[in-house]
């Protein structure tokens, strides 16, 4: 079973983060087809939300096919999506790691590692989009 | 449809002082609605008025489909919470819940009994002796094991520290989640909101600015920077909520149901909290007041 956090100053709205974990969960090879989501109850009780919005991101996936609601037992994923190269997710998650700690060690604090790593990130995107 | 609150034309008065004016509202059931506005905007008085505890000078409030104060069946399909969630300090836990079973004719005892027990609260306990966490959990008890309709509370969270405030939305979001109840909660800040509702009613100095579903304000509010313009030169499907202007730029932000296309924008998402405090600093009437003039900040 996945857990899910939410990220308070993203901006991005509350149920499609959790779409979005999901995703990643399963694109990550973490979710399989038969493992079953956390209930709306279980979800609303560790993060304080709205069940309404758990609801609402458990219908969008279930709209993708990703998932299907079974009556009195809860909701469980259907389908898995496609892994680009599992080798290459632990290769680089691995590379990151040792990025990350090469920045804490340097002395570099939380937020501006991730000032980095963002701007980084938009400035490598930015350039097949703009 | 049917609503949890529908209101037209409701009003308070305490001598020349309106304490709620014109209020309209119609609220459908099944929402966890957030009442948001400053300290003394009327949230309390309105709240009172759904529940009972006082009659309108004029208008009229509909809970449910009944008058508020329409005798005891009505009285049992609304729990209340008021402010500082008030417990007899004298009186213990378990005594709290004998009397909640005697007084309300549709008692839920294993509800309460369980949330007690889960809560890790001693029955034998004097709630004098709670801290204000389990204070606001002993009458969220109170409230629920009555089994309401609706549940209205008063500024539930405002004097708890924030790992009792996100305890106290959690246990409401699982009532939620379990009796699919509407609720009715007012703060002062949507910051302890934006999570749990999905209605929003906001109230500044005794009338309601905005009144609607979270996901909908969110989609119809934009903000628009670009070259320094005159609030007039928006098209007139764009309601200006806020304004502010530097010697080259302006920024508004705008209300539409339209798409906004005009390419001199930079049109941003806004967040709840943008919009409450947009509305919120806005002049209270404006319809009285003239066009504010362009003021230079820099």
């Amino acid at each position: 079973m996945i857990e899910f956090q939410l990220d308070a100053g993203s901006g991005v709205a509350t149920y499609l983060q959790l779409v979005q974990q999901v995703h990643q969960a399963l694109q990550l090879g973490l979710l399989e087809p038969g493992d079953q989501l956390p209930t709306a109850q279980q979800v609303v009780a560790k993060l304080a939300i709205n069940p309404n919005t758990v609801l609402k991101a458990y219908r969008d996936l279930e709209r993708e096919g990703l998932v299907r609601p079974r009556p009195g037992q809860g909701t469980f994923i259907t389908r898995s999506l496609p892994r680009t190269d599992p080798a290459a997710q632990t290769r680089f998650l691995g590379s990151m790691t040792d990025w990350l700690r090469s920045a804490r060690a340097a002395g570099l604090g939380p937020d501006e590692i991730e000032a980095i790593y963002r701007t980084a990130f938009r400035g490598c995107f930015a350039e097949g989009v703009a | 449809m049917s609503f949890v609150i529908e209101a037209s034309g409701l009003s308070k008065q305490y001598g020349r002082r309106w304490a709620l004016r014109d209020c309209a509202l119609a609220i459908p059931e099944g929402k966890v609605v957030g009442l948001v506005g400053p300290n003394g905007a009327g949230k309390t008085t309105l709240l009172h008025l759904a529940v009972g505890l006082l009659a309108p000078t004029s208008g009229s409030i509909r809970v449910l489909g009944a008058s508020p104060a329409d005798g005891p069946a009505q009285l049992g399909r609304v729990g209340f919470v008021a402010q500082d969630t008030p417990v007899y300090t004298r009186l213990s836990v378990g005594r709290h819940l004998r009397m909640g079973a005697w007084l309300n004719p549709n008692w839920d005892k294993e509800t309460a009994e369980g949330r007690i027990e889960q809560l890790g609260l001693d029955p034998r306990q004097r709630a004098g002796t709670l801290s204000g966490g389990q204070r606001a959990q002993l009458a969220l008890t109170l409230a629920i094991a009555k089994r309401p309709e609706c549940l209205v509370l008063d500024e539930p969270v405002a004097s708890l520290d924030p790992v009792a405030r996100r305890d106290f939305l959690s246990s409401l979001m699982e009532i939620v989640a379990a009796q699919g109840i509407s609720v009715v909660l007012s703060s002062h800040l949507v910051a302890d909101l934006e999570r749990v509702c999905d209605y929003l009613v906001v109230l500044v100095a005794s009338k309601v600015q905005v009144a609607g579903e979270v996901s909908e304000l969110l989609s119809s509010h934009h903000r628009l920077s670009g070259a320094r313009r005159d609030a007039g030169s928006l098209p007139a499907n764009q309601e200006v909520i806020e304004e502010s202007h530097t010697d080259r730029q302006s920024t508004f932000l705008v209300r539409t149901s339209d798409p906004v296309h005009d390419p001199a924008w930079t049109v941003r998402p806004v967040t709840l909290d943008d919009l409450v405090i947009a509305y919120m600093s806005r002049p209270a009437d404006p319809e009285r007041t003239h066009r504010p003039q362009l003021k230079v900040t820099s």
